[in-house]
């Protein structure tokens, strides 16, 4: 499988996401300096975390200009996997491939921390290694990853079974208590109503490595392996 | 020929989106004293010249930046003054 990471100015996880599907998957990856316009090689585009053009007017604002976003959309369009990961989640909304958007954390700090999750949804190749309901644990590491959404727009995500990952704590109960940043619903990844362009604030990559004692990022990545759920991905 | 334009634009959250750094600022002011202080939100303000026209054209451009880049119509709106800015200043030393 054919992993592209893209790089912004500014992007500092880039390295790290590589690192996970090159060396501990051992999948072709290259590295996508943001000016280029061809993506037609890969199968999977990830954008990484970071601060794309220094986040300037908002987080991931500018990104959504640049060729290689627009190379993103039309590779998201033919129902091919894009993987935001928090700044590019912040890019996903920004760009309209996914709905809603983030701003300022409730209690205006930056947070990093790990965070349960409780996996909603395991019927795609994002989640597909996880079980059911599964509390996992993953970093956070932002200060604009409070998800916000119309009722509207929160309601067809719910309908559509578009939320595929909340905060929650250890018992899986998705509560405010277990809320870190004031996101609407516990939301912490959404994907679109297709299935193959998922966007989230946690960090899978940095809980990937057996270095790094914890691997619920992993299952995430290995996941995109297992052709048994591409084609009910693209198609459901 | 075209006029150059100056754009003030004001750029504030949704009412429907909570904005904890206004919230912290107006508490602040109430631990100054200013008790009466109430509903704070905090925006962006930017400036821009542009040529265009006739006002109209240029108030169409003004329009467009910002639904395209300067506000997220999800989580704000924007308004703008407009002001045509006189030739003899701007030809000056350019």
């Amino acid at each position: 499988m054919n992993f592209g990471v893209l790089v912004f100015p500014g992007s500092n996880c880039d390295r790290d996401v590589a690192m996970v599907t090159r060396d501990l998957l051992q999948q072709p990856t290259r590295m996508v300096w943001h000016q280029e316009s061809d993506l037609t090689d890969l199968d999977v585009v990830i954008i990484p975390g970071g601060f794309s053009y220094g986040d300037y007017l908002r987080c991931g604002a500018i990104a959504r200009f640049s060729p290689a976003l627009q190379a993103t959309l039309v590779h998201a369009q033919q129902g091919k996997m894009v993987l935001g990961i928090c700044n590019g989640f912040q890019v996903l909304t920004e760009a309209g491939l996914l709905p809603g958007a983030l701003v300022r954390n409730r209690d205006l700090h930056f947070i990093c921390d790990r965070c349960y999750l409780k996996v909603e949804r395991t019927d795609l190749a994002w989640t597909q290694a996880y079980q059911p309901q599964q509390v996992i644990t993953l970093p956070i590491a932002h200060g604009e990853g409070c998800y916000y959404a119309e009722p509207n727009t929160l309601k067809q995500l719910e309908a559509n079974r578009q939320i595929l990952f909340r905060y929650c704590d250890a018992q899986g109960n998705a509560d405010i208590a277990a809320n870190p940043n004031g996101s609407v619903g516990n939301i912490a990844g959404i994907c679109n109503h297709q299935g193959n362009v998922l966007g989230m604030m946690p960090h899978p990559e940095r809980a990937s490595d057996p270095a790094l004692g914890y691997l619920d990022g992993l299952q995430l990545f290995q996941g995109l392996l297992d052709p048994a759920r591409q084609v009910a991905t693209i198609g459901s | 020929m075209n006029q150059t334009y100056q754009a003030k634009i004001y750029v504030t959250l949704r009412p429907s989106v909570l904005d904890p750094a206004g919230t912290a600022v107006q508490k602040g002011l109430q631990q100054l004293g200013y008790t009466t202080v109430d509903r704070i939100r905090i925006g962006k303000y930017i400036e821009l010249s542009l040529k265009a026209e006739d006002e109209s054209m240029a108030s169409q451009q003004v329009h467009r930046i910002c639904d395209q880049l300067l506000a997220n119509p999800v989580i704000e709106t924007y308004r703008f003054d407009l002001e045509q800015l006189p030739v003899a200043v701007l030809g000056e030393g350019q």
